[in-house]
């Protein structure tokens, strides 16, 4: 076999591998090699006299394991033989030993086991994948999580978004302030009946007492005021039900309508008092 | 058979405007038409006339929805594969005890009872090459308290051991071919089950297009989208256990694992919230993909380990509506 720059030799009991006169198997009728089997070396020699006999032709003997016992044993058996065949079996059967440490040694390290790429299957997957990324929509996922997650405060206090939980909790409070508003109405009206009441008693006791008198036309006042001004309460509140803005000021009339109240009661304690 | 070949135009168009097969007056279908020149001439008028139709009927459903008004029948539902995927059995329920407990005991338990800080190794095959350094780096930075060893031929059991005296929590396996990672190994120490991912699309922090500045220290937040089944419950909290417990929200980043189709996607960004409506991200950090191939019970050992789950071409790859994470 020719490459280039070498000549090769195909024979399988070639000493050195190349194809000269000097080297060939066929060539020559004393020739000796050494070759390895399941890791164990041997010397194989050819002589003239078996040249008649093709299966006889090689002779084989062991080599030692022990390497220098191994060298002695060439020499033995290769006494009287030309120079150059003995150097060279030589010079064989220490690469041969040394790649069969070599062997030995990467047989105990972590072997790469190379697993066979499926071309139609890498496709495939490359075609599925795309697909799959565009299906995805990453961008928009991780946006509408993210802002999932602000909505349920997980990230407390760090983000000063006031309007929306703001409104929020506008809305709580004016929902409050309505069922509130609904039952101080029916509270009030309670004490309108109350207090129609308490003026029926009281005018059944005013004919004993001035001041009496001068309450209930006080009370009665106050309650007209009042029921005025409930009535404008309900006005507004009807009114700020369909408006949510109107809800706050209408809001604030309330506390001025308690206060008035109770400001005006409190001359009358006090009239009693005197 | 005169009118069909000379004249160069008037073959087919000049028929009605009707299906392909019409049958009087006898018209010649486009393909039948031996010039490539006209047959392509005569194939785009037809395209054209496709369109045409199609518009106008789209044209005339939405007139008739709109005349409809309130009554109009709900708009149809187009078909995804996600919409036409096949009911997984596995898909877990957000209130099944059962999966909460085996997840209150399994081998996270003592990382989400806030027990363990996550500690991660992360290395490579042999001998990498200078993109996979680069990447390892990168993901360095992207993982808290992560640390990079080389591997010059060492053997994973015996660094296993090793790892584990010294307190990491996670290995992370990058292999290299082709001087390119295609491939990662996860696996959670203290004897917990091990994940082998085909790894695709690695992208460098300076390949992406319009990435902000280096990630920082600070502890990103993480986002486990599409998880489903109970093996992509476990991922999901493989995943989840690498990264610290509480993410520090002055960081204002975000790493992202989004499954679809089985492909899970990987992106680290930094966002901000513009109002509360709106929210700005910037990819910063590497991205890759990854699909699972396998899941091991134990720690990594390829020969006797038990497998919870491979991947088995022929099995399950029969259809293309059913994924299994």
């Amino acid at each position: 076999m020719t490459t280039k720059t070498q000549n090769f030799c195909r024979n399988e009991y070639n000493l050195t591998g190349l194809c000269n006169r000097s080297s060939c198997p066929l060539a020559n009728s004393q020739y000796a090699t050494v070759r390895e089997e399941k890791g164990r070396c041997y010397l194989y020699m050819k002589t003239i006299e078996r040249a008649a006999f093709p299966r006889r032709l090689w002779e084989r003997v062991l080599l030692s394991k022990n390497y220098e016992k191994a060298l002695e044993e060439i020499d033995e058996n290769l006494i009287y033989w030309p120079r150059f065949i003995r150097h060279k079996c030589k010079q064989r059967f220490t690469k041969i030993t040394q790649y069969l440490i070599r062997i030995r040694k990467l047989t105990l390290k972590r072997q790469r086991k190379l697993v066979p790429l499926r071309r139609k299957i890498e496709r495939r997957e490359n075609r599925r994948e795309e697909k799959a990324l565009v299906a995805a929509q990453l961008d928009n996922a991780i946006e509408k999580e993210l802002l999932e997650r602000l909505k349920q405060d997980t990230y407390g206090d760090i983000y000063n978004f006031p309007i929306h939980a703001f409104d929020k909790a506008l809305q709580q409070q004016d929902a409050e302030s309505e069922s509130e508003s609904d039952a101080e109405r029916e509270e009030e009206d309670d004490d309108d009946e109350d207090v129609d009441k308490r003026e029926f008693v009281e005018a059944e006791d005013s004919e004993l007492s001035d001041f009496e008198d001068m309450d209930k036309l006080e009370t009665s006042s106050e309650e007209e005021q009042e029921e005025e001004e409930e009535v404008e309460k309900k006005a507004s509140h009807s009114k700020s039900k369909g408006k949510t803005p109107l809800k706050g000021p209408a809001r604030r009339k309330r506390p001025y309508i308690e206060i008035e109240y109770e400001e005006e009661t409190e001359p009358s304690t006090k009239t009693k008092a005197a | 058979m005169a009118g069909q070949g000379s004249g160069a135009v008037p073959g087919d168009g000049a028929g009605p405007p009707a299906p392909e097969r019409v049958l009087f007056p006898p018209t010649f279908s486009v393909s039948e038409i031996k010039n490539k020149q006209r047959r392509h001439f005569m194939f785009l008028r037809w395209k054209q006339q496709q369109r045409k139709e199609k518009l106008a009927l789209k044209k005339k459903r939405r007139k008739e929805r709109e005349a409809l008004g309130d009554k109009a029948p709900p708009k149809a539902v187009p078909k995804t594969i996600e919409n036409q995927r096949v009911y997984d059995e596995t898909t877990v329920d957000p209130n099944d005890e059962e999966v909460a407990f085996d997840e209150a005991t399994d081998e996270f338990a003592p990382y989400f009872n806030r027990q363990t800080v996550p500690k991660i190794l992360i290395t490579t095959s042999d001998r990498p090459r200078g993109r996979t350094v680069r990447f390892c780096e990168q993901l360095a930075t992207v993982i808290p308290n992560s640390h990079v060893y080389y591997r010059r031929g060492l053997a994973l059991k015996r660094i296993i051991p090793q790892c584990i005296a010294r307190d990491f929590t996670d290995l992370i396996v990058i292999n290299e071919d082709r001087k390119i990672p295609n491939g990662l190994v996860l696996s959670h120490l203290p004897d917990g089950p091990t994940a082998h991912f085909r790894m695709s699309s690695v992208r460098l922090r300076k390949e992406i297009k319009r990435k902000g500045k280096e990630p920082t220290e600070h502890v990103p937040e993480v986002i486990l989208n599409n998880f489903t089944t109970r093996l992509g419950h476990s991922i999901g909290r493989m995943f989840a256990a690498l990264f610290p417990h509480d993410p520090q929200f002055i960081g204002r980043q975000v790493a992202t694992f989004h499954n679809q189709r089985d492909y899970i996607f990987f992106r680290f960004h930094r966002y901000i919230f513009k109002s509360e409506k709106k929210v700005g991200i910037q990819e910063l950090g590497p991205r890759f993909t990854l699909k699972l191939r396998s899941l091991q019970k134990g720690t990594f050992d390829s020969k006797y380990g038990e497998y919870e789950w491979i991947h088995k071409r022929r099995e399950m790859d029969t259809s293309r509506r059913r994924f299994h994470l």
